[in-house]
């Protein structure tokens, strides 16, 4: 006889926002996220309002303005009378450069030590051990300084050069001086962006030479796929290794005798060694001490990917037959990486920005440029400082990018 | 409704923020002290002696100023600054005062927003270089390495220098005199440049200073003085007419040594207005009356503090040259207290 009537329906009361559970969490938040915005409103408020006291709104018009700095380590061509913002492009690059060739070197000198530190040769792994302590125990700028002072005082000025024979290799206080690649019969550059401060060059001996190597690379990958085919077909390898030695080198010799390739040596002339690449002191300094400081780290996060992989599997392998190299390469390492990885992120992240203690040796990195003497020579800090950080959180945004796409390809696949 | 007050009050803050800056002489007043910034350490200028006490060309005019506004010359809080640090040091309010061998030029006076307050040095830039390289000009610098202070003017002159005479050279951006000093001694770079007094300071310091040559060529004109932030007159009138004081101090002859007698013996209204025995020129500058008096004993006049630091019996041993008395063929030249 009794009939279920619906809970009528409840009226909403503005006291239920604090008083009924299942608004309450979300009032706060409102709240919380209001407060917050008010918060930032005012810094920015008060921040325009204090720039407008002093005369000073923000502006990025000095951009265009000329930079009338020089900058002794340059990728791309620049003259003082160029704009601010080709200045800063120059600082990025530099930025990037001392990136990247740290990154490189600091992952394979971390491997290696790391490694080398759960070596059973007693004395390897012990020295491994005084290496990581060492270098991550003291801080990097100290590192940076340390390294260009021995540059400084100990290798001779080029002038103690005179009269001397000197070789392909030369190492001055003012930096290294290798040969550097030469076409005779080069097929010149395309000039990108015409006149802009954007504009760059794009040598085409280099895009040739890229060109050969990426098809001949794939030639050999033809060649190996039709031996394995070949292999799994009749169980007889085919040789194959002159061919696929031969598909690469012989286009590759071809292409530089056809562009006249040769090298140029550095010669002192003057107050300074003339051709060669130069490498500045200053990006050495720099490279090696954020190289030699991150590898401690990386060091560290390789021994205990290795170590996170249980000792059964390299019984299990070793039980198989495996000498202990392939173990290492077969077994553990493609395990150990999913460890390895996320942490190596950071400290790639961490490399990159340390480099912005350029400054301490005069490595005109971003910092150094857009942060240092624009800023300087123009009075724009804030506008200056607020790209800079925009800039630093680009490149590791990217750098967070790539290597989180690399974790995924090598991350254990959940079926 | 309540979010446009919420945002009024705001905004009466932040304009109250931006008030506060401007009464930086009771602001030193009340502290007890004066933030003075300064070199890193150039010797002559601005550097810390033996007993840590900073002194120098530049440290003088931060303690005239002190004594005539706090009557201590030793109130001073001296803030080392780089070429780079310096302007946002001043213009963030870390320091009331700048006198640091900073050059007056158009851009930093009107678009960093800032007040110079007069010159102290007239300086220009120069080059050293080792003797043993045989160079006699800066012309003859083509592919020279350059040692060159970060964040300066002389960095934008050489640029200019060596792109109208057509020569290369390859800079090396350094951020203080004493990394620059190592750097040059060791022959990292060929040349040092900075102003000439800059380099005459710096070849003191060396082992043998005799075997450094600065190049006959003065590329620039470095008018150096002591500055402020833009937008506090008042303050700025303080720093400038201590400046002044101690100017005007040298011209008609009133030293450290004979201030006391001359104040009460003197019939020269002027002196008797400087040292405020007549007229109201130290209440108008909102201190009392004996404020140059005060910064004169700090330290002495201009002439016995150049003397004393930089002057030719020092081991820096610059000459009066374009920082003589008007009076006696030089460029300094007060206005007249009246």
């Amino acid at each position: 006889m009794s009939s279920i009537t619906d809970p009528g329906k409840q009226q909403f009361r503005l006291s239920m926002l604090i008083y009924d559970t299942r608004y309450r969490s979300g009032t706060i938040q409102v709240i919380a996220m209001i407060g917050f915005m008010l918060l930032a409103a005012w810094l920015i408020s008060n921040t325009a309002q204090n720039l407008a006291a002093l005369g000073k709104p923000i502006d990025f018009g000095f951009f265009s303005e000329p930079a009338s700095y020089d900058i002794n380590q340059r990728l791309l061509d620049y003259t003082s009378r160029d704009s601010h913002l080709r200045a800063a492009l120059v600082g990025l690059l530099n930025t990037l450069v001392v990136a990247v060739l740290g990154c490189i070197t600091a992952t394979i000198l971390g491997v290696i030590i790391g490694v080398l530190r759960l070596s059973h040769n007693w004395l390897i792994a012990r020295l491994m051990t005084i290496y990581v302590e060492m270098f991550r125990n003291v801080p990097v700028l100290l590192w940076i300084v340390f390294i260009m002072a021995i540059l400084i005082e100990t290798l001779p000025a080029p002038r103690a050069f005179k009269g001397v024979e000197t070789g392909a290799l030369v190492l001055t206080n003012r930096g290294f001086y290798i040969p550097e690649a030469l076409f005779s019969r080069s097929l010149g550059d395309i000039h990108l962006l015409g006149e802009s401060s954007l504009r760059f060059d794009v040598s085409l001996d280099f895009i040739a030479i890229i060109v050969v190597l990426v098809a001949s690379l794939y030639a050999s990958h033809v060649i190996k796929t039709r031996a394995d085919r070949i292999q799994a077909a009749t169980g007889d390898r085919p040789t194959t290794w002159y061919l696929r030695l031969g598909v690469v080198v012989v286009p590759m010799v071809l292409l530089l005798v056809a562009l006249g390739f040769h090298l140029g040596m550095p010669e002192l002339k003057g107050f300074n060694f003339k051709g060669g690449t130069h490498l500045r002191n200053s990006l050495i300094a720099l490279w090696l001490a954020l190289s030699l400081y991150t590898a401690a780290f990386i060091a560290e996060i390789v021994r205990a990917g290795i170590m996170a992989i249980s000792h059964g599997q390299t019984e299990a392998a070793a039980a198989l037959g495996l000498r202990p190299n392939r173990i290492m390469s077969l077994v553990v390492l493609p395990q150990a990486l999913r460890v390895i990885i996320p942490p190596l992120i950071s400290n790639y992240l961490n490399l990159t920005k340390n480099s912005s203690l350029a400054i301490a040796v005069g490595y005109m990195d971003i910092t150094g440029t857009l942060g240092g003497i624009t800023m300087n020579q123009t009075g724009r800090e804030l506008e200056c400082i607020l790209l800079l950080m925009l800039v630093y959180l680009t490149i590791s945004l990217s750098i967070s990018a790539v290597m989180n796409w690399y974790n995924e390809s090598v991350k254990l696949k959940e079926r | 409704m309540k979010k446009s007050v919420l945002l009024g009050a705001f905004t009466v803050a932040g304009l109250a923020a931006g008030m506060a800056a401007a009464g930086t002489k009771d602001d030193v007043q009340a502290r007890g002290k004066l933030n003075c910034g300064v070199t890193t350490g150039l010797v002559g200028f601005a550097a810390p002696d033996a007993n840590g006490e900073w002194e120098g060309f530049d440290v003088a005019v931060c303690r005239g100023v002190a004594a005539a506004v706090l009557g201590d010359p030793k109130a001073v809080e001296f803030v080392p600054t780089t070429g780079k640090t310096r302007f946002t040091a001043l213009a963030s309010g870390e320091i009331d005062m700048l006198a640091r061998n900073t050059t007056w030029t158009f851009s930093r006076d009107v678009d960093l927003k800032f007040e110079f307050t007069g010159v102290n040095y007239y300086d220009g830039q120069g080059f050293m270089v080792p003797k043993e390289l045989g160079v006699s000009s800066a012309k003859e610098l083509d592919g020279a390495t350059v040692c060159i202070q970060t964040g300066t003017t002389t960095e934008l002159n050489l640029a200019d220098f060596f792109r109208t005479n057509n020569i290369s050279y390859e800079p090396v951006p350094i951020e203080t005199n004493a990394e620059a000093q190592q750097q040059y001694l060791a022959g990292a770079c060929d040349v040092y440049t900075t102003d000439a007094s800059g380099l005459a300071a710096t070849r003191a310091s060396f082992e043998d200073p005799s075997a450094h040559v600065l190049l006959p060529e003065i590329i620039s004109k470095e008018p150096l003085g002591p500055l402020v932030r833009h937008g506090d007159n008042e303050w700025g009138d303080i720093v400038r007419w201590t400046l002044n004081a101690l100017i005007t101090a040298e011209e008609l002859g009133v030293t450290s040594a004979n201030i006391g007698e001359v104040a009460s013996s003197t019939n020269n209204p002027e002196i008797k207005r400087l040292l405020g025995s007549e007229g109201t020129l130290g209440e108008m500058l909102g201190l009392d009356a004996e404020w140059a008096k005060r910064a004169i004993m700090a330290g002495g006049n201009y002439g016995e503090i150049f003397a004393k630091n930089i002057g030719e019996d020092t081991p820096i041993g610059l000459a009066r040259g374009l920082n003589a008395q008007w009076t006696n063929g030089g460029l300094l030249y007060s206005p007249p207290f009246r």
